[in-house]
């Protein structure tokens, strides 16, 4: 069966896929900023926190996704066979970036910036929220960005631990050594990855000062 | 807009024997038993070569670093008996390269310490069109504009506007026309120098130019090596026999025969 005919086929089975993955991923991002951002708030304030919630971060990255999902398994509470397993596992990926960015957008600013902003009297919360954040603002948006396409790719691999998704296809169509199966899996996933890179690609232009 | 409803203190500054070691280490002295009164209405005039310590002291002023030893007395009362954020939002403060806020407009950034002080917003708008018209800066034109639809010049100009904004009675400038031009930088020093006198302030001005140091000062406060080794009017100081003192007019000497 050519790839067409099959998604033409199974566009509603497809489609559905698609809007799982979409909600595994924007979930994972959720959590991941929610995470990533305040601890990159934090380890500036707390520098000799930086090196360790770095280091936890990037030693996630290392991890082949697919040990990662098998690790997370037998972990009581988050682990297990489903999507909860799977939002963990792509949240720890997602962290990397954001943090890594957060931190350097925040401490990138120009000191005469912030110490203009020291003298006259902020406070360093208003120093933080009202001129740190918002200079680091377009920063923080790639570090998201990056994540989001990453996600979006390893998520697909969260179907081998039964969380559904796009990699439902993927893995189908390699059991059963299926070309348009594969495509009916990666196609609408490389889509979601172009076009999340581009919106937010807009959205971290539109951030951006001077 | 003399809003200030408590007595005109006397906004002296006083250094009483004061030192500051970098990371409180003894040996490591930045500013060394400087002891020094900066009287009401003053431009003083803190000159010296990078590293002689004269940022440092002028940070000493507004609590943004504190003496190692002795003490610094703003309006007769320690700073250490300050609260730092009430203290810096009476003390204005200007830098080099105008350290401006890049997200702000040139309102907002003019605005800051007003809107820290939660004026109302007709009060601010009143006050950001008569700072930018005291700098020369026509309002219609440039309150929306962004610092970096600036030239160097007119963002120096935003600085001062900002520093003035809550009406301080005390301004610290740190080398605030050092990454001029030397026109723009002769065109402001001129303008500082009349809006000095109208506005009756104690002003601390640090700078490495002893033309500038001339031109602007009441007096001149001459460190070296973290030590205050001369102070004098302006008319006096050329004749101060101290090798430091030397070392500056010759430099004048040398860049009046470049001139010539």
């Amino acid at each position: 069966m050519s790839p067409l005919n099959f998604f033409l086929d199974h566009r509603s089975e497809i489609f559905s896929a698609t809007l799982d993955h979409l909600t595994l991923v924007l979930i994972a991002m959720a959590f991941a900023i929610a995470i990533a951002v305040p601890l990159g708030m934090f380890i500036v304030q707390h520098r000799h926190l930086r090196a360790i919630a770095l280091g936890a971060a990037s030693v996630f990255q290392t991890i082949p996704s697919l040990a990662l999902f098998g690790f997370l398994i037998p972990i009581p509470f988050i682990g297990g066979i489903g999507r909860r397993t799977a939002i963990v596992a792509l949240v720890l990926y997602a962290i990397l970036p954001i943090l890594r960015n957060t931190y350097v957008g925040l401490t990138g600013i120009d000191p005469a910036i912030l110490e203009a902003a020291e003298a006259m009297g902020m406070t360093s919360a208003q120093i933080l929220l009202r001129v740190r954040l918002p200079l680091a603002l377009s920063i923080i948006l790639a570090g998201i960005r990056t994540a989001t396409v990453i996600t979006i790719g390893v998520a697909t691999i969260a179907a081998a631990i039964g969380a559904g998704g796009l990699g439902t296809f993927i893995f189908r169509g390699v059991a059963m050594v299926s070309d348009s199966v594969i495509l009916a899996g990666a196609i609408p996933a490389a889509l979601l990855a172009i076009f999340a890179d581009l919106l937010l690609g807009l959205l971290e232009r539109r951030f951006k000062v001077a | 807009m003399n809003a200030k409803t408590t007595p005109p203190a006397d906004f002296s500054i006083e250094f009483r024997g004061v030192s500051y070691h970098l990371n409180d280490i003894p040996g490591r002295a930045i500013v060394s038993n400087v002891s020094l009164t900066i009287s009401p209405g003053e431009t003083l005039v803190l000159l010296g070569r990078s590293g002689s310590g004269k940022t440092t002291l002028l940070k000493l002023i507004n609590r943004m670093l504190l003496p190692s030893q002795g003490q610094v007395l703003v309006q007769g009362r320690a700073t250490t008996g300050y609260d730092p954020i009430r203290l810096r939002r009476s003390i204005g403060y200007v830098i080099q390269e105008a350290g401006l806020f890049p997200h702000f407009t040139v309102a907002e950034n003019v605005s800051l310490v007003p809107s820290l002080e939660k004026w109302d917003a007709s009060r601010i708008a009143a006050r950001v069109e008569e700072l930018l018209l005291l700098v020369g800066l026509d309002p219609a034109e440039f309150a929306t504009r962004r610092p970096r639809e600036l030239s160097g010049g007119q963002r120096q100009r935003v600085g001062v506007a900002r520093a003035l904004a809550a009406d301080p009675p005390i301004l610290l400038m740190d080398e605030p026309f050092g990454a001029l031009d030397p026109v723009t930088r002769a065109e402001l020093q001129r303008e500082f120098c009349a809006l000095a006198r109208r506005l009756n302030k104690t002003i601390v001005f640090v700078t490495h130019d002893v033309r500038e140091a001339l031109f602007l000062a009441s007096r001149i406060a001459l460190l070296h090596a973290g030590r205050l080794v001369a102070l004098a009017a302006p008319q006096d100081f050329l004749r101060l026999d101290h090798p430091e003192v030397h070392a500056f007019t010759a430099s004048l000497a040398v860049s009046n025969g470049v001139s010539q």
